[in-house]
């Protein structure tokens, strides 16, 4: 009989492992559904890890998109892990994202067609201003009236959602665009556009601006006050209000960073690879970084590293799509798939497993 | 022997790292009152655990009635005649008395008759119980009746106390002895584990210590004194702690007419609390747990604001000042819950040195840590008062409690408060280790601090406080000089027998 024994002190070294493990066990147990589908599982697997990166046919295209969907990955996941950490559970970062984008977008949109080194700045800002604004109601919601931030961010979601219709059939559509749904393309126009910084790499601002969240959230956690008083309240809020930490300050800070990191990822990713807003911009970085800051066990260099992973079986999911004819349903069942063996083996890092007949404590 | 109803030989139980019972021998006779005496962590509740059946020995034999003697669970020790009451009670307050002793019986009678069997075994024994009543709106002592009368109903042969008088005021002790001797009387013999040296004197026909998980003595509690008993726990001499005389000095700490209203459902409202508290004086609050202790320190500590007029310090109010506000003028404190309030579980030792020290030690510049200087503040926290612990990176959950308890404490008192309210400081702490801690406390008096000492130690009380007052039920009494109290008065400060009806035996 197995039985789990609780350790004196989490162990460091399942704490570096279990991810990996996870790892490991995503790529059999997704092997076996991908053989259940009829498709061969190690092709399979080797087309969503190796391809992207290694063969020669994909990897000129695949590689720069690496950091491009990585970029935003880490960006939002940087700031929901300092939420995490501090136990606020900002689940509706895809809602700021939207939200930073559109506002974002529209500052360009707004001055266009000016040229002026002003107009990129501007639209940083703004992003980050929208982005934040709407991580503030479920904060102040929650702090005034004591609301469950997880639902008011989540369904504040749907809402951004239909807003971005809106902006999309309306507000910003273009009007030189013959009545078709979508703005401008912000990549046509120079002062905006968010570009590739070093040719073949993928780098833009916004991956530039995901790695210099990752150093901030690690001086912040490691070496200052307010990172211990965020592990402080997520570890023991008791203590932490007897050591003098306002739980209502915390919840609009962790907030409000998470918000405007994600609403940063959207502005950077409209005027940059996406180009333009339209009805159907977001495509779930909100809730894969989500999968991203757990994944890198709220560390920002595990966040780095799994924003990294999930990046490639994004890229590679796709190519499984394109080359194998793997549905999408199926790549997505193997992100979770991702998500869940990480809980799972979670729990070797705070327990031992142990053989043999239990005792009566 | 042929008298003996329960016979223990070369009891042995060890656990990964320690061995907790090491060859345990011990006999009771039927309707002795035998005492389990030992410093925590010295194998007192593994011992009664394995004799009731929750822990298996690993080597030894138990005879019971002179027949092997091997529970393998509860259920089987109660068949035998073996029932015993533990320390925390395992009642369901939404219930009432019938029914959380119909809960724990393997065949409950039918309500009627249930409820008539309670009635007549609790007066019996002069522990009168209504068994309708919800146990949610019973007092500590009469929660432990239902405890007691849910074992009484089996008829024991042997009875086992875990620290039953813990909760207890001094009234409600004597209800409970003179209940306790009369079951003697009619031959049940009762397994007594307790701390309070003096009731064991009063109470017990016969003592076994444990130091370590092995019997190093046994004694008549009478013909002995409470310090020959405590040295034998401990294995060296006791070091009573010293206070030279001093005249108090400045009102520093002044609570006046303080209410606080509950925030959860379970916790007290403070009402109508005074208290002064002069520089280099120690002021003791006893009282039953759970009657504002924690509303108390939450008021001083700065956790729990208050509106103006009521609470100032030095003539500053400080009610609506924050915690750590309040460490910068001086006022620290140690809650009691040292799992989850006066420490983070699952941070290191260094980190939980830095929980409170940042401001006084100086310990952050410009918000960014200083941890050499937090590291060296813990390290000196372990030398200082002795906290044993491999090193200053454990987590603080893998410390045992009384270790812990010694980190809080000399966390706030190497802070150098002006002010210092501890909550059970000595909790949990052996007798040693608990001397040095009172000594810190009255150190700190004798630099001219103001110290407030809650406590359910009556014996830490009288021993360290210069003025004592008690809670009951949110209101404070009016502090009286320590000196010269007798339990009686003090007893009937903490709210003497809670209106329980004396025993009729």
């Amino acid at each position: 009989m197995i039985r789990l024994e609780r350790r004196p002190s989490p162990s460091r070294m399942w704490t570096a492992l279990t991810p990996v493990m996870a790892v490991l066990a995503t790529m059999i147990a997704g092997g076996i559904m991908f053989a259940a589908l009829g498709k061969d599982p190690v092709e399979a697997i080797r087309t969503i890890f190796w391809d992207p990166l290694f063969n020669e046919q994909f990897a000129a295209y695949s590689r720069p998109q690496l950091l491009v969907k990585a970029g935003p990955l880490i960006l939002i996941a940087i700031g929901l892990s300092l939420g995490f950490r501090a136990g606020v559970w900002n689940i509706g970062a895809e809602g700021q994202y939207i939200i930073g984008a559109i506002c974002g977008a529209a500052v360009g949109l707004a001055l266009y067609p000016l040229d002026s080194p002003i107009v990129f700045p501007l639209m940083v800002l703004a992003g980050a201003l929208g982005g934040w604004a709407w991580a503030m109601i479920p904060a102040i919601l929650k702090t005034r009236f004591n609301t469950n931030e997880i639902l008011v961010s989540l369904l504040l979601v749907y809402v951004a959602e239909q807003l971005l219709a809106s902006m999309a059939l309306g507000l910003l559509r273009n009007p030189e665009g013959g009545g078709f749904p979508g703005s401008r393309n912000l990549q046509q126009y120079d002062a905006a556009a968010n570009l590739e910084l070093f040719a073949g790499t993928g780098v833009h601002w916004g991956v530039v601006t995901a790695f210099i969240a990752v150093i901030f959230a690690y001086v912040l956690l490691s070496r200052h006050l307010l990172g211990f008083q965020i592990r402080v309240a997520g570890s023991a809020p008791r203590a932490a209000r007897f050591a003098g930490v306002n739980p209502a300050a915390l919840v609009v800070i962790c907030l409000g960073i998470s918000g405007a990191l994600a609403g940063l990822a959207g502005m950077f990713e409209v005027a940059g690879p996406a180009g333009q807003i339209t009805i159907d911009f977001n495509s779930n970085y909100g809730f894969t970084a989500i999968i991203v800051a757990f994944l890198g066990r709220l560390n920002p260099i595990g966040i780095l590293l799994a924003g990294i992973l999930m990046a490639l079986t994004y890229i590679g999911g796709e190519l499984a799509q394109f080359m194998l004819g793997v549905p999408a349903a199926a790549i997505q069942a193997f992100q979770g798939m991702l998500l869940f063996f990480l809980l799972a083996v979670d729990v070797l890092s705070n327990f031992r497993l142990r053989l043999g007949k239990p005792e009566a404590a | 022997m042929t008298d003996s109803l329960l016979t223990l030989d070369n009891l042995t139980k060890a656990y990964p790292g320690v061995v907790a019972n090491d060859k345990v021998s011990l006999s009771i006779g039927p309707g002795e009152i035998h005492s389990l005496l030992g410093e925590n962590g010295a194998g007192k509740s593994t011992l009664v655990k394995m004799i009731y059946g929750l822990v298996k020995p690993d080597s030894g034999r138990m005879t019971l009635h002179g027949a092997p003697y091997a529970p393998a669970e509860p259920k089987a020790a109660r068949a035998s005649g073996v029932a015993m009451v533990f320390q925390h009670f395992s009642l369901f307050e939404a219930l009432d008395v019938a029914e959380n002793i119909a809960l724990g019986m393997e065949k409950p009678p039918p309500r009627r008759d249930l409820s008539e069997q309670i009635r007549t075994v609790s007066h019996a024994y002069g522990l009168p119980l209504d068994p309708g009543r919800r146990v949610g709106e019973l007092s500590a002592g009469e929660r432990q009746r239902v405890e007691i009368v849910r074992c009484l109903l089996q008829n024991p042969r042997l009875l086992i106390m875990d620290e039953p008088t813990s909760v207890l005021t001094p009234q409600e002790v004597d209800i409970l002895f003179t209940t306790l001797r009369k079951l003697s009387a009619e031959g049940t013999a009762i397994l007594y584990i307790s701390h309070k040296l003096d009731e064991i004197r009063s109470l017990c026909d016969s003592a076994t210590v444990l130091r370590l998980g092995k019997v190093v003595g046994s004694c008549i509690p009478a013909q002995s004194t409470a310090r020959e008993m405590a040295e034998m726990m401990i294995g060296t001499s006791l070091k009573t702690p010293t206070r030279p005389a001093g005249e108090p000095g400045e009102v520093l700490l002044n609570i006046t007419a303080l209410d606080l209203p509950s925030t959860s459902q379970f916790g007290t409202s403070l009402r109508g609390v005074d208290l002064q508290v002069r520089a280099g004086q120690v002021v003791g609050i006893g009282g039953v747990a759970g009657n504002g202790q924690e509303e108390l320190l939450s008021v001083i500590s700065g956790e729990a604001c208050v509106p103006t007029g009521h609470i100032t310090f030095k003539g500053q109010d400080i009610g609506g000042l924050g915690p750590n506000q309040r460490r910068a003028l001086g006022i620290l404190s140690a809650p009691e819950e040292r799992l989850g309030h006066a420490a983070a579980p699952d941070m290191s030792l260094v980190e939980n040195a830095l929980l409170t020290g940042t401001l006084r030690k100086g310990l952050s510049r410009n918000g960014f840590l200083d941890w050499t200087a937090t590291r060296a503040f813990a390290a000196d926290i372990i030398d200082t008062f002795d906290v044993r612990t491999p090193n200053a990176d454990v987590a603080a959950r893998a410390l045992s409690g009384g270790n812990l308890q010694k980190f809080v404490i000399g966390r706030e008192v190497l802070q150098a408060p002006t002010c210092l309210v501890v909550n059970q400081p000595t909790w949990g702490v052996d007798a040693s280790a608990a001397a040095a801690i009172r000594q810190a406390l009255l150190d700190l008096a004798q630099q001219g601090a103001a110290v407030v000492v809650i406590s359910q130690d009556l014996d830490e009380l009288l021993e360290i406080s210069d003025l004592f007052a008690a809670l009951n039920g949110g209101r404070l009494s009016a502090p009286r000089p320590a000196y010269g109290l007798t339990l009686d008065e003090i007893g009937l400060m903490m709210g003497g027998a809670h209106d329980m009806e004396v025993a009729h035996v």
